[in-house]
């Protein structure tokens, strides 16, 4: 029997939601040691659909369905596989490599990519809309035309799947749509989507020691030319923090000046 | 060669997309400074007149694929629109507006032609080598980045809506329409996604997102001076938040209450307006990056977190505030 192969793309992210007035230095860069990584919430909403998927498949077709979860990052990104796993997913990738470091949206994509087709087979990609770090939610679509399938995007809800198709809600700017298509696709998870049920007290346990694979760049036989920063057309030429620093509160004069004053400098800094 | 390409989106009654617009009036500008011309691409099924709005905003040249199947947008045959153009016609620089779908579109795109697309951007530029300066907020608004792509052409950008002006321009010297055949540019396959039903509905609020709040408190007096609320919230592309008492008092929606028994916002500015800072407010916003307290109170719990404090009436301080918005967006 065939088996039914569902991968989850998820990433390990600062919780840039949590800034509070700590989380930049003096310096304006980013204090990482207040930031705990977590894992990107859209990209846990994307689990749940795939387990959601699993189960309505597995139930219909009697096959066997297996969920994977990859991840590109530092080594430390197995704590996300690992809590997958916790929660219902049957394995997870670590892709890991000093030569994937200054990856843009186009290399990291062309790496995830490499790695689901070094996979052999897969019928359903889930990935979250958007990641909280980056914020550019580029990586989803980018990925399903390095595989050549078709992308759904903002999907809140599966109305139906089979094992040749799924139906799914997706959020509109304005209003929903429901949309069909033929497997494999790729699939984009929006915020809207249900929250990931909580760990299973027996995976916790079954699960804590299982060995989480780690890939390096010569597992995905990719043209090095198209990794890192050599595959990387965006350049970040500059970085500015616009959380201001903690001050004493500063007083503005409520007359014609001082408002003009305080919109000028705001706009200036980007903040308006 | 070397054009900015604007890719423009349609709304459901047919009409461009104010984003659209105001990416055409940038790219104006940005194609006057390095003496190209701006090229609208319009994909859709009733294309009719679309031009001449598109010429009202200094546009060129318009590239018009119109075909029964494109009533609404679905990604692969305007990928395939998108793809095939771009490799023929090789722009200086092509931008999407950053709405659903320009991100669905438009890194996709991206992908194919392996070229650098810029998320999210909130301003554009042109740097002394002739690149595009592309200025983005990430980092959960935290930080802003200004990112180039030196090497590989085109430039590809998604604009962030409403933060380019609409500008009305004469029309230029040389002005075309372009038809693409669609037998050219679109292939059976790229109609393999169905759409089974769509259902637009009323926008309902949500707070939770929003990058700026202005927040009104009982001090604001009336439901009719929340409207001042509401109008520079719309001018910074942010939100209306509230507190219980001006809730409780009919001045805005439940679901702009903010604090314990309300949402909990953390947006990039919070512009608290005649709230006195209780504790059960504070809980739902005290971790707004930047805020501004304005209160006819100096000593308003409030002003403790605030980092400006702006003493004196809410209703006479917004309005400055709008006037002053405006202005500058003007600039
Ligand atoms: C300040 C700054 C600005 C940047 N701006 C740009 C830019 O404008 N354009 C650009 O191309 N790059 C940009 N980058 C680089 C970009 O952040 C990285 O390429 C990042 O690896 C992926 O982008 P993202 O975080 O935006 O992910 P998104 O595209 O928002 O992620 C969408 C989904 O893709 C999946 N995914 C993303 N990354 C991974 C991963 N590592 N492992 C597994 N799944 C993943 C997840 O399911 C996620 O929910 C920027 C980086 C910085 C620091
Ligand atoms: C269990 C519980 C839960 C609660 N949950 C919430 C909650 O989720 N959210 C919430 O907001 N509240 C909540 N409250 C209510 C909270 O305690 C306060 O009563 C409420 O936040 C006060 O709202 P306010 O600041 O608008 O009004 P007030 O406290 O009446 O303050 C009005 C302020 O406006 C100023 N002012 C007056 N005129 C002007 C003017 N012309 N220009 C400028 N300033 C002016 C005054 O100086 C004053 O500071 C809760 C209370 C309880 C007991």
């Amino acid at each position: 029997m065939k088996e039914f192969q569902i991968v989850v793309l998820a990433k390990q992210v600062p919780d840039t939601k949590n800034v509070g007035k700590d989380a930049m230095n003096a310096d304006g860069t980013i204090n990482r040691a207040a930031l705990p990584a977590i894992f990107n919430p859209d990209d846990m909403k994307a689990l749940e659909m795939a387990l959601e998927c699993r189960d309505i498949i597995k139930k219909e077709n009697k096959v066997d369905v297996k969920v994977t979860v990859i991840t590109m990052g530092p080594p430390r990104a197995s704590e996300i596989i690992r809590e997958s796993m916790f929660r219902g997913a049957d394995g997870g990738i670590v892709i890991s490599d000093k030569r994937f470091a200054g990856s843009d949206t186009l290399a990291t994509s062309y790496a995830l990519a490499m790695a689901i087709k070094k996979l052999g087979h897969y019928d359903l990609v889930f990935t979250g809309r958007q990641a909280i770090d980056g914020d550019t939610a580029q990586v989803g679509p980018q990925t399903a035309e390095k595989l050549e399938v078709p992308q759904i995007t903002y999907a809140d809800e599966i109305i139906a799947a089979t094992t040749d198709s799924i139906r799914l809600k997706r959020v509109l700017q304005n209003g929903v749509e429901i949309v069909e298509s033929k497997l494999p696709v790729l699939v984009t998870v929006h915020g809207n989507a249900q929250n990931c049920r909580s760990r299973h007290a027996h995976l916790v346990i079954s699960r804590k020691n299982d060995e989480i694979p780690m890939w390096t760049a010569d597992d995905i036989n990719p043209d090095f030319e198209r990794l890192g920063m050599k595959g990387s057309p965006t350049k970040v030429k500059n970085i500015e923090n616009v959380v201001l620093a903690k001050k004493e509160s500063i007083s503005i004069k409520s007359d014609d000046e001082g408002i003009r004053g305080l919109v000028e400098d705001l706009t200036a800094a980007h903040i308006f | 060669m070397n054009n900015i390409f604007v890719y423009c989106e349609l709304k459901d009654d047919g009409k461009v997309a104010d984003v659209s617009l105001e990416l055409c009036s940038k790219a104006r500008h940005l194609a006057d400074r390095i003496n190209v011309e701006v090229e609208a691409v319009v994909i859709g099924n009733k294309l009719k007149g679309v031009e001449l709005e598109l010429f009202k905003h200094g546009v060129n040249n318009v590239f018009c694929l119109e075909d029964q199947r494109l009533a609404f947008y679905q990604t692969l045959p305007h990928f395939s629109v998108m793809t095939k153009l771009i490799e023929r016609e090789k722009p200086y620089s092509v931008l999407f507006g950053a709405t659903p779908v320009g991100r669905d579109l438009a890194p996709r795109v991206a992908s194919y032609l392996r070229c650098g697309l810029t998320a999210d951007c909130t301003a554009l530029d042109i740097d002394e080598n002739g690149n595009l300066m592309q200025i983005r907020p990430a980092f959960g608004g935290n930080i802003i980045a200004t990112i180039l792509c030196p090497d590989v052409r085109p430039q590809m950008a998604t604009v962030r809506e409403g933060v380019m002006k609409q500008e009305i321009f004469e029309r230029q010297a040389h002005t075309t329409v372009t038809n693409l055949s669609a037998a050219e540019f679109l292939e059976p396959a790229d109609f393999v996604v169905n759409i089974i039903e769509r259902k637009l509905e009323e926008k309902r609020i949500d707070i939770k997102g929003a990058p700026i709040i202005v927040s009104g408190g009982y001090g604001m007096g009336s439901k009719e001076n929340f409207k001042l609320l509401h109008e520079l919230a719309g001018l910074l592309g942010g939100e209306v938040g509230a507190t219980r008492a001006a809730v409780d008092a009919g001045f805005c929606e439940p679901e702009r209450q903010v604090g314990q028994t309300g949402v909990t916002v953390r947006p990039k500015v919070y512009i608290a307006c005649g709230i006195s800072g209780a504790v059960q407010h504070r809980s739902g916003m005290e971790q707004s990056a930047l805020i501004i307290s304005i209160n006819t109170d100096p000593h308003a719990p409030l002003n403790s977190i605030a980092d400006y404090v702006i003493t004196g009436d809410a209703v006479d301080v917004v309005t400055k505030m709008i006037k002053y918005c405006k202005s500058n967006n003007k600039k």
